[in-house]
C-alpha cells in the first residue's frame, strides 16, 4: 500500500510537468491552430538557462524569472517568424515548428554544451515522511507551483479582458476580429504565455531529473499526449491528461515494466484517438466524417 | 506509343539524369548518398500522396519502413527465408498492420492521423529498442546479403540501378494512377472533402487504400536499405527519421511528384555538407528549415515552376 502510494505521489508529480507542457499545445493550437512542435525545447530553453545563469553566479529567484523572461522572448521568435511566413498552411506552418525545435536544439548545443546539468532544489534537498511514504520538497513545490499556474489560468481566462480575448479568438477567430480584438497581439501573448509555463515546467523538473540539450524531445511529445487526452483544445483537460499520464506511467514502471515506460504515454494517446477522440471530456470538435 | 503508356517527358528526362550521374561518381561513398537519397525519395513519393493528395499528414513512416525493415531482415537472419520473399511477407504484414489502425482513425476530421501515426511511431521505435532478443536492441542487427533468385547484390552500382529502376517505375505507377479514376478521386478530396462525400464517394475508405500504399513503400524501401547497408538498427525507425521525411516531402513541395524527390535528394546531401560545421549543424539544419519555410512555403518545387512559368509567359 505504501509503495503504492509512493508511486502514485511521484506520478503526480511528473504529471504536473506534462500538464504544464500539454497546456502550453493547447493554448497555441486555440488560437492558431498549430500544433507547436518547440513546446518542449521550451521546457529545455527553461531549465539550462536557469543551470547557467546560476553557473555565472546570479541567485536562484533572479536566474528563474531571467530563464522564463528568455524563453518567452524565444515564443515570441517563433510567432514573429509564423506570421512572417507568406502562406498560412498548416502543414508547413507545423514544419516550422519543427524547424524550429532543431534550431533550439542546435543553438543549446552551442551556447550551454552537450553535458547532463542538475541544479539544487529551490527548497533544500531534503524529503519526509508522509502516509508512510518519502516525498520530497521539490515534488510537493511542483505541486503547489502546477496548482497555483492552473489556478491563475482559469482566472486569467475567465475575468481579464485579455484573457477573455484569448477565449473569443480561440472561438471563433473573424468574429473575434470583428468585435475589434487584436489578433496579433493575443497571438503573440498566447505563444509567450505557452512558452513560460512550458519554462516554469523546466525549471522544476531539473532538480529531480536533471537536462540537457535533447531533454525537450520526449517532454514535449508526452505534453503533446497529455494534450489529446485532455481533448487538445482545452487547457484545464491537458492538466487531467498530464496527471492520468504521470499514474499511468509510474504505475506501470513501478509493478509492469520499467523499459516500457515511456511507451506508456503513447498507447493512452492511441487508445484515447481509437475509442475517445474528443479526449477524456468528450468534446465535439472531433466529429466523424 | 509513348504517350499510350504515359510515358512522358518528366519521366525520360529523370531516367536520363540517373543514368548519368554515375558518371560523376569518384568513389563508393557518392554511391551510398545517391542510393540513400533514392530509397529516401521512394518513400517520400508514397508519403507525398498521402500528404499531398489525401491532405493526411503521417508522424510514422519512418517507423513504418523501419519496422518492414526488421521484418525482412529478421525472417532472413531467423528463419532462413530468401530476401525477396521475405521483404513480400513485410509487405503483407505492414499493409494489413496500416489497413487495420487507419479504420478508425481516417474517419475523423482534421490531423487525427497524424496523432496517431506519431504515437504509433514512437511505440514501434521503444519496441525495437526493448525486445533486444530479437532485435539486438540499440545496437542493431547486421544484414545477410540481399539476393534476387540467386543473383547476388554487392557492388555499389547494382543497387544503384536496382533503386534508380524502383524509383523510375514507382513514379510511372504514380503518374498512371494519378491520371486514372482513381486519382481523380483523390483530386476531388483534396479539392472538398464535402463535395466528394455527397456525389458518392467513401471518403475514409480512399484514404485508407493511399495510406496503405504508403506504407508498403515506405515497407519496401526500409528493407532495401537494411540491404544495402548490410546492418539495421532502431534509429531507422525513430521518430527524427519519421520526421525527416516530412520535412523532404513539404520541403521539395506538397502534391508534387518531383518536388518529394527534391526534397529526398537535398535533405541527405544537406547533412553530409553540414558535417564541417561540427557543432553547428543542428543549428544550420534548422535555420535552413525554417528559411524554407517561411520564404517558400510550398516548397522548392514550387519556386521552379514559377521560374519556369514566367519564361514561358514571356515567350507567349
Amino acid at each position: 500500500m505504501n509503495e503504492f502510494l509512493g508511486f502514485l505521489l511521484s506520478g503526480v508529480t511528473v504529471g504536473f510537468i506534462y500538464a504544464l507542457v500539454g497546456i502550453g499545445f493547447t493554448v497555441i493550437y486555440n488560437s492558431s491552430g498549430i500544433i507547436n512542435f518547440s513546446q518542449g525545447e521550451f521546457v529545455m530553453a527553461g531549465g539550462m538557462s536557469t543551470v547557467f545563469l546560476l553557473k555565472a553566479g546570479l541567485p536562484l529567484g533572479v536566474s528563474f524569472i531571467l530563464a522564463i523572461m528568455i524563453t518567452s522572448m524565444i515564443g515570441i521568435v517563433l510567432y514573429k517568424l509564423i506570421s512572417f511566413s507568406k502562406e498560412s498552411s498548416q502543414i508547413s506552418l507545423i514544419i516550422l515548428t519543427l524547424g524550429f525545435a532543431i534550431f533550439l536544439r542546435g543553438l543549446a548545443e552551442v551556447v550551454f554544451d552537450k553535458e547532463l546539468h542538475t541544479m539544487p532544489s529551490f527548497v533544500g534537498d531534503s524529503s519526509f515522511d508522509m502516509f508512510g511514504t518519502t516525498l520530497t520538497y521539490q515534488s510537493i513545490l511542483i505541486m503547489i507551483v502546477s496548482i497555483v499556474i492552473v489556478t491563475l489560468l482559469y482566472f486569467f481566462f475567465k475575468k481579464t479582458k485579455t484573457g477573455q480575448a484569448m477565449m473569443a479568438a480561440s472561438i471563433n477567430v473573424d468574429a473575434a476580429r470583428l468585435m475589434g480584438i487584436n489578433i496579433k497581439k493575443i497571438l503573440m501573448i498566447n505563444f509567450a504565455l505557452s512558452a513560460a509555463i512550458a519554462a516554469i515546467g523546466g525549471v522544476l523538473l531539473t532538480p529531480i531529473t536533471s537536462t540537457n540539450y535533447e531533454v525537450g524531445i520526449m517532454l514535449g511529445l508526452k505534453g503533446f499526449a497529455a494534450a489529446i487526452i485532455g481533448g487538445l483544445s482545452n487547457p484545464f483537460g491537458a492538466v487531467a491528461g498530464g496527471l492520468v499520464l504521470g499514474i499511468l506511467e509510474s504505475l506501470i514502471a513501478g509493478y509492469i515494466s520499467s523499459e516500457y515506460k515511456d511507451a506508456v504515454a503513447f498507447v493512452a494517446l492511441l487508445a484515447i484517438l481509437f475509442f475517445m477522440p474528443g479526449g477524456i471530456f468528450g468534446n465535439t470538435k472531433a466529429q466523424r466524417v | 506509343m509513348l504517350k499510350r503508356y504515359n510515358i512522358n517527358r518528366d519521366i525520360l528526362t529523370l531516367s536520363a539524369i540517373l543514368i548519368i550521374i554515375p558518371f560523376f561518381f569518384q568513389n563508393d561513398f557518392y554511391y551510398e548518398i545517391a542510393i540513400v537519397s533514392l530509397l529516401n525519395a521512394l518513400i517520400c513519393i508514397g508519403l507525398n500522396m498521402l500528404m499531398g493528395y489525401a491532405g493526411q499528414v503521417s508522424l510514422g513512416h519512418g517507423a513504418f519502413a523501419g519496422l518492414g525493415g526488421y521484418i525482412a531482415v529478421i525472417l532472413g537472419s531467423k528463419y532462413g527465408i530468401t530476401p525477396l520473399f521475405s521483404i513480400f511477407i513485410a509487405v503483407v504484414t505492414m499493409s494489413l498492420f496500416a489497413f487495420i489502425i487507419s479504420k478508425p482513425i481516417l474517419r475523423l476530421k482534421g490531423h487525427y492521423l497524424a496523432m496517431a501515426t506519431l504515437g504509433i511511431g514512437i511505440i514501434i521505435s521503444i519496441v525495437l529498442n526493448v525486445e533486444d532478443e530479437l532485435t539486438g536492441g540499440s545496437d542493431g542487427m547486421s544484414v545477410d546479403s540481399f539476393t534476387i533468385f540467386g543473383y547476388e547484390f554487392v557492388d555499389s552500382l547494382q543497387w544503384y540501378m536496382l533503386c534508380s529502376f524502383l524509383l523510375v517505375f514507382t513514379i510511372w505507377m504514380f503518374s498512371n494512377l494519378i491520371d486514372s479514376p482513381f486519382g481523380r478521386v483523390l483530386r476531388s478530396i483534396e479539392g472538398s472533402e464535402k463535395a466528394a462525400n455527397s456525389v458518392g464517394i467513401n471518403v475514409s475508405h480512399y484514404k485508407s487504400i493511399v495510406f496503405v500504399i504508403s506504407v508498403v513503400i515506405a515497407t519496401i524501401a526500409g528493407s532495401l536499405y537494411a540491404f544495402f547497408s548490410g546492418f539495421i538498427s532502431p534509429s531507422e525507425a525513430s521518430f527524427s527519421h519519421s520526421i525527416e521525411l516530412v520535412v523532404m516531402v513539404v520541403l521539395g513541395g506538397l502534391g508534387r511528384i518531383y518536388g518529394a524527390i527534391i526534397g529526398a535528394v537535398i535533405l541527405t546531401i544537406l547533412p553530409q555538407l553540414l558535417t564541417s560545421f561540427e557543432d553547428y549543424q543542428t543549428l544550420i539544419y534548422g535555420s535552413i528549415i525554417i528559411f524554407v519555410m517561411i520564404f517558400m512555403p510550398k516548397g522548392i518545387a514550387s519556386v521552379y515552376e514559377d521560374v519556369k512559368g514566367r519564361l514561358f509567359a514571356s515567350n507567349k
